[in-house]
């Protein structure tokens, strides 16, 4: 994977100088590689990792299992569609296994996302059955560890 | 009781570590971002790890042979030779050690008599010097210039020769300056070495971690096998400091000298640790390779950014630290560092700590992530500022 990828997917906030400094290339090109990425939306966003466990008010999600009768032309992508337009959607993918789409959604409470599965999703042609979880507390998110992080436990010799 | 009437006179009188002190102090405090630490951040690499579990699970829990498993012996026999060509037979002229430290220790104490001089290049790691002492011989400091790259040069240890000089304890890459030295200035130096007929020994326990070309061990030089000792070990180069675990790779005479001292002192290395060794050696290429190149991108942000805070640091492309000068601040290095970590709770370590001639340099390891790096570095851009 190409370091420049990896590095920002670690972290979005760093410099450009810094980028230059961390590969060993010049600023320009990585500037100018950078807007690539985005040009070709390979860079979609620059996100900041939040640990929501720690925000008040910061709502509830829920994981949901989502068996679908795919359709004969388009496959699973109209119904996806469908499904991530709704904007208590925040992620959406294709699954291989017991079930098709796995759906993640936000809510304010409980019975928002109770009632967005039940009036708006399960609703939809095509869907057959729905297994909603959800989330008690989160450890890891994107490769960032929520809780704090762990001391460094080395000594200091010479 | 008079104890020091009783006790060792030359141990009483090697004085105590220097960084000792200044660790004290950050053991002390609270939240304290510590770029100080001189070793791997990683931990062992999991199949390793796991090749000590399973010796430990089937038991075999007993001595090894003095010299060490004979299937260790012949891995480490390969590895000098595929990465350094170095050939050592596996039977005579390997020794595993408990670190590369007791290697260090058994090494002096085979090759010196009391009154022999023992060049040391310094600004180097702390334990040479103590040790000539601890062994009765006379420690002569070299100081290395921050203009020759911290490199040895063939005139500063011409220079340093007398009729007594026995020994050159030679240590690149190097701690704490980051110092490597290349082909040629081993060529030249070995030239010398050879004309005055010295013994070296060679610690080359940051081998793996070299930047920008690969580590030339001067043992591999005409002439410089017989009267080389090569030291080297796992802590650095697979992540494996607890484990205390060495070698040294010499003529089969020294060896059988260091033998004796490591049998009677030592008995063995311990065998969890040998048999983590073997997978190590057998398995570990990737693992040296994936650590490296984090490093290497570590040592990039660090030196570029100590380069634009205007404490210029000349590139270090060896083992995990850089090596800035502060000498443009005015102050000196403990006054630096004891400032720095009372204002910005960030440790770093005076160079002085390394030897005299580390005086108005700091040692700053980049063995932490990089965000703990950013963090660090930022403060100690606060910190200048605040000047």
């Amino acid at each position: 994977m190409d370091k420049l990828l990896r590095l920002l997917s670690e972290n979005s906030a760093y410099t450009t100088s810094e980028l230059s400094m961390l590969l060993g290339e010049d600023e320009a090109s990585v500037k100018k590689r950078i807007k690539d990425y985005e040009k070709q939306g390979i860079i979609r966003g620059y996100q900041a990792a939040i640990n929501w466990e720690v925000v008040q008010d910061s709502g509830v999600t829920a994981y949901i299992e989502l068996k679908v009768t795919p359709q004969r032309q388009t496959g699973f992508d109209e119904i996806a569609e469908r499904i991530m337009n709704f904007e208590e959607v925040s992620s959406l993918h294709l699954m291989a296994g017991t079930y098709d789409l796995g759906v993640t959604v936000k809510g304010d409470t409980i019975q928002d996302v109770s009632s967005f599965v039940a009036r708006k999703l399960s609703t939809l042609d095509g869907i057959l059955s729905t297994a909603t979880h959800f989330i008690l507390k989160r450890y890891k998110d994107d490769g960032v560890i929520l809780s704090d992080s762990a001391k460094d436990e080395r000594c200091m010799q010479f | 009781m008079e104890y020091k009437n009783y006790l060792n006179k030359t141990i009483q009188d090697v004085k105590p570590s220097g960084i000792r002190r200044f660790f004290d102090i950050v053991a002390e405090m609270d939240d304290v971002i510590s770029l100080s630490i001189g070793e791997p951040d990683f931990k062992t690499p999991w199949h390793i790890r796991k090749a000590g579990i399973d010796s430990l699970e089937g038991g075999k829990t007993w001595y090894s042979p003095n010299r060490g498993f004979d299937k260790l012996r012949r891995e480490i026999s390969g590895f000098a030779s595929r990465k350094y060509d170095l050939q050592y037979d596996p039977d005579t002229e390997v020794l595993v050690t408990v670190g590369g430290s007791e290697a260090l220790d058994v090494a002096i104490r085979c090759m010196v008599n009391p009154g022999d001089e023992v060049l040391i290049h310094q600004p180097s790691f702390v334990c040479y010097e103590p040790l000539t002492l601890m062994s009765g011989a006379v420690p002569v400091i070299i100081n290395t210039k921050e203009e020759n790259s911290f490199r040895l040069t063939p005139q500063e240890l011409e220079a340093s020769i007398t009729d007594k000089t026995k020994l050159l304890i030679l240590s690149y890459p190097n701690n704490p300056t980051g110092a490597v030295m290349r082909k040629a200035d081993l060529e030249a130096l070995s030239e010398v070495i050879i004309r005055h007929d010295l013994l070296v020994i060679s610690d080359e326990i940051y081998s793996e971690l070299t930047y920008n070309g690969s580590h030339v061990s001067i043992a591999s030089l005409e002439g410089m096998r017989e009267r080389t000792v090569v030291i080297n070990g796992f802590s650095k180069a697979f992540a494996m400091t607890g484990w205390r675990l060495g070698y040294a790779l010499g003529p089969s005479e020294i060896l059988a000298m260091m033998t004796k001292l490591h049998q009677y002192g030592i008995m063995s290395s311990p065998t969890v640790s040998q048999y983590a060794a073997i997978e190590a050696l057998r398995n570990g290429d990737k693992d040296i390779e994936k650590m490296r190149s984090e490093y290497e991108m570590r040592r990039r942000f660090v030196v570029g950014s100590f380069n634009s805070m205007g404490l210029t640091c000349f590139e270090p492309n060896g083992a995990f630290y850089a090596f800035p000068c502060i000498k443009s601040t005015g102050l000196s290095s403990e006054e630096f560092c004891t400032r720095l970590l009372n204002s910005k709770k960030v440790a770093i370590v005076p160079g002085n700590a390394f030897g005299e001639c580390g005086e108005g340099f700091v040692r700053v390891s980049y063995s932490y992530s990089l965000k703990h790096l950013n963090e660090a570095v930022s403060r100690i851009k606060e910190f200048l500022e605040e000047l």
